[in-house]
């Protein structure tokens, strides 16, 4: 059967880390399921996991009065939900829903951040596969705001 | 330009200046400011055959004349199929057209998408906006012949959910099992339960063998410098990757120079161009 730390290994976000830091996470690390229309995390409440999502859809949303919930991204099989936990004050800027039956790790922000002050390397592999991610979702974003699909943008 | 079936094989017209008078079968909207016109060839003729990617110049008569890619089946060439964008003096003037009207039709002019080169190839089709038009013909012609190809994807994204074209038959390629659909919007509210991000959030969502899929992309510029990039971290080259340019064009056969990008006029040479050949004369070159 597939171990936790086996699967945590296998995924691209994990790739190459080391044995004795994937122990570490492992036991930062549950799994969830959350059905459709429930949310994984509210905007204002307390960032203290991440999530890799294993399968399923994620909605992040912004709630604006007068139109509802607006996503502005969503997140699916393989990816990575959530950074906010990472930045002070770890607090959630958006809403994620998930839109169908979603399952994920999630894992202890917490957690990590204590292990983090005691190992900076351990900080410094986390932080270099978020940077990419960070960096990936701003260029998304980017394109959004110039509207990348009009000819004159 | 590639050369059409000789079954098929129509000039709409003895000299390429001069336009072959086709009549309006129907039109379709298919977004808000979007749709689709299909033509009849001239009484008693088959019309033409043509290439995925190719184009025509399109004469709305008293207005102008402006290129635009066919986008129906190259396997059905007869009614000629084009999907217009509502941007401005002529499109809008082919936008009113009606049943039995009469259009100017010069073309196919231009080269296509390398459909042939895909054989035994996972196949990537990125399509951003109004770029899926001139990719369907591709698609339909890759469907057609569906066992020469190994994996085959379709990566659509658009503004909005009221901005997808082709809805129906979207939903009808998602539901075969030998075709993978991702669809993304930039903004979506309410009902919508598809993906949201722009298209390039799709690659690394999609399918494909890295050292020999071949890819296909049709957007805006902007667009299709960034499915480039995201094509390129997931191993991709250069020289796997065809692009569509866009240039105005007034005479669409090599003469004028008005649609010229470094050495290659974008009418005779493109608009379907392998990206390494292109790289450096187009203003993807910061890649
Ligand atoms: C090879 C090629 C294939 C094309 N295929 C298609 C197609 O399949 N369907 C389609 O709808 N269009 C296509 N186009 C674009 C189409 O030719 C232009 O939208 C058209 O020339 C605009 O002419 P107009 O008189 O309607 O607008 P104009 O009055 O010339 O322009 C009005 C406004 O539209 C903007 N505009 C100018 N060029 C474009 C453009 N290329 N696209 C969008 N806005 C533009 C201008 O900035 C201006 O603000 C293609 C162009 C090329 C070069
Ligand atoms: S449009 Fe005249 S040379 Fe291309």
């Amino acid at each position: 059967m597939e171990t936790l730390k086996g699967i945590l290994a296998e995924h691209n976000f994990f790739k190459g880390l080391e044995d004795r830091y994937l122990d570490l996470l492992v036991g930062c690390a549950s799994n969830v399921r959350v059905d459709a229309g429930e949310f994984f995390f509210r905007q204002g409440e307390e960032a203290n996991q991440f999530y890799l999502i294993r399968h399923g859809l994620v909605s992040v949303e912004m709630f604006a009065t007068g139109r509802g919930a607006i996503t502005v991204q969503t997140v699916g099989e393989g990816d990575v939900l959530g950074w906010s936990w990472l930045i002070p004050p770890y607090r959630w800027m958006f809403d994620a829903r998930a839109t169908q039956l979603t399952r994920a790790f999630a894992l202890d922000g917490k957690c990590l951040r204590d292990k983090f002050a005691k190992d900076h390397d351990l900080g410094y592999e986390l932080l270099n596969r978020f940077v990419p991610i960070i960096e990936q979702r701003l260029n998304a974003t980017r394109l959004q705001l110039l509207n990348c699909y009009e000819v004159s943008a | 330009m590639k050369s059409a079936p000789d079954e098929t094989t129509l000039v709409p017209s003895a000299h390429p200046m001069i336009p072959a008078l086709y009549r309006v079968r129907r039109t379709r909207r298919e977004t808000y400011d979007t749709f689709t016109v299909e033509l009849d060839p001239p009484h008693g003729s088959r019309g033409f055959a043509f290439a995925p990617g190719q184009l025509n110049m399109l004469y709305a008569f008293g207005v102008g004349e402006i290129p635009i890619s066919i986008s129906g089946s190259p396997e059905r060439p007869k009614p000629l199929i084009h999907t217009i964008r509502n941007v401005g003096a002529v499109s809008r003037a082919l936008s009113l057209l009606k049943h039995g009207d009469v259009v100017g039709v010069r073309g196919p002019f231009g080269s296509s998408w390398p459909v042939e080169e895909g054989v035994g190839r996972d196949v990537v089709i990125v399509a951003g906006g109004i770029g899926l038009a001139p990719l369907r013909p591709a698609l339909y012609a890759i469907l057609a012949r569906r066992k020469d190809f190994q994996r085959v994807s379709l990566l659509y994204g658009a503004r909005t959910p009221e901005d997808l074209l082709y809805v129906k038959e979207l939903e009808h390629w998602r539901g075969r099992l030998d075709l993978s659909v991702l669809v993304t919007v930039d903004r979506a509210m309410g009902d919508w339960r598809g993906a949201v991000g722009v298209v390039t959030t799709l690659i690394p969502r999609s399918a494909f063998d890295p050292s020999t899929a071949l890819a296909m992309v049709c957007g805006p510029e902007i667009m299709m410098r960034f499915t480039i990039l995201e094509l390129q971290k997931r191993g991709l080259e250069n020289d796997q990757i065809y692009i569509s340019m866009e240039r105005n064009m007034k005479c669409a056969v090599g003469f004028c120079g008005h649609c010229q990008l470094g050495p290659t006029f974008v009418c005779k040479d493109g608009p379907v161009f392998r990206y390494d050949r292109i790289r450096q004369f187009s203003e993807l070159r910061e890649v």
